[in-house]
């Protein structure tokens, strides 16, 4: 029977290339966990300090668009935009001085070189793979995105939730900071 | 960047040196053919920290220690 030869054909070529160290045949199920291991590690090596607490504590990063400005071709016009970078998950554009959702920027890093059932990126390092298209080369990455409304696949409601965490995380940021200095003025001789 | 697996070394070696050089170009090239993108990790005179896209190997800057290559954007779930 044709079926019963091709799984058993199946077998014994997964079995031989297990014997013979197949790296990708055989499963392990730590590489998963090691490679986002060493994926945060390399965000970290990368980002900003601010931009590495803030995506360690919540889980995604904001970087400032910089295609703005005042008599560009764009509606925006010199107001400031953002974008908040998920793991597998659109790049979403949004004005951080009104909150208001602009975009959503789906893309993807497929493995040209295994176009089925790839594996993805872990999940740091799409986050950077973003982050470096982004800041990198602004214009490109968002040309290559398909361009959506926002919603489509990211809930507006995580987003304007997320975008609150951010501003409750940055003031305790800013507060943190200006606490430890005033410590350490009150630390240092006072001057005459 | 490689899908599934993460950072992996691809090739190392010391551009002053003329046989390193010519072995990191034609990697630089082999990825670049591959339709891998290739950034660079600066940090600016302010210390902020940004990324260069760069596509020729004349365009890493001399300085830097790494260059990342990962797989280039296409448009995602429509």
């Amino acid at each position: 029977m044709p079926w019963i030869d091709r799984r058993l054909e199946a077998r014994r070529a997964r079995r031989e290339r297990r014997r013979v160290g197949d790296e990708a045949a055989a499963y392990d199920p730590g590489r998963e966990r090691r490679a986002e291991q060493r994926a945060r590690e390399l965000l970290k090596s990368c980002v900003n300090q601010e931009e590495w607490a803030m995506y360690r504590d919540l889980g995604f990063l904001r970087v400032w668009g910089a295609q703005s400005v005042p008599d560009g071709p764009s509606d925006l016009r010199g107001v400031d935009y953002a974008y908040l970078i998920y793991p597998h998950k659109p790049i979403v554009a949004y004005l951080p001085q009104t909150g208001k959702l602009l975009n959503e920027y789906c893309v993807a890093f497929p493995d040209e070189s295994r176009p089925y059932g790839s594996p993805q990126l872990p999940d740091s390092d799409d986050v950077l793979a973003k982050w470096m298209a982004l800041k990198g080369d602004e214009r490109r990455v968002i040309d290559e995105a398909n361009l959506h409304l926002p919603g489509r696949q990211v809930d507006p409601r995580q987003i304007q939730r997320d975008l609150w965490r951010l501003g409750r995380w940055e003031r305790e940021r800013l507060a943190r900071a200006m606490r430890a200095g005033d410590t350490q003025r009150q630390a240092e001789p006072a001057d005459g | 960047m490689r899908p599934g697996y993460g950072e992996q070394l691809i090739a190392e070696g010391d551009p002053e040196v003329a046989a390193d050089e010519q072995r990191l170009i034609e990697e630089f090239r082999r990825q670049l053919d591959l339709g891998m993108w290739a950034a660079v990790p600066i940090t600016r005179s302010d210390g902020r920290r940004e990324a260069e896209m760069v596509r020729d190997f004349e365009d890493i800057p001399r300085d830097t220690g790494r260059v990342i290559f990962f797989p280039h954007a296409a448009g995602g779930a429509t």
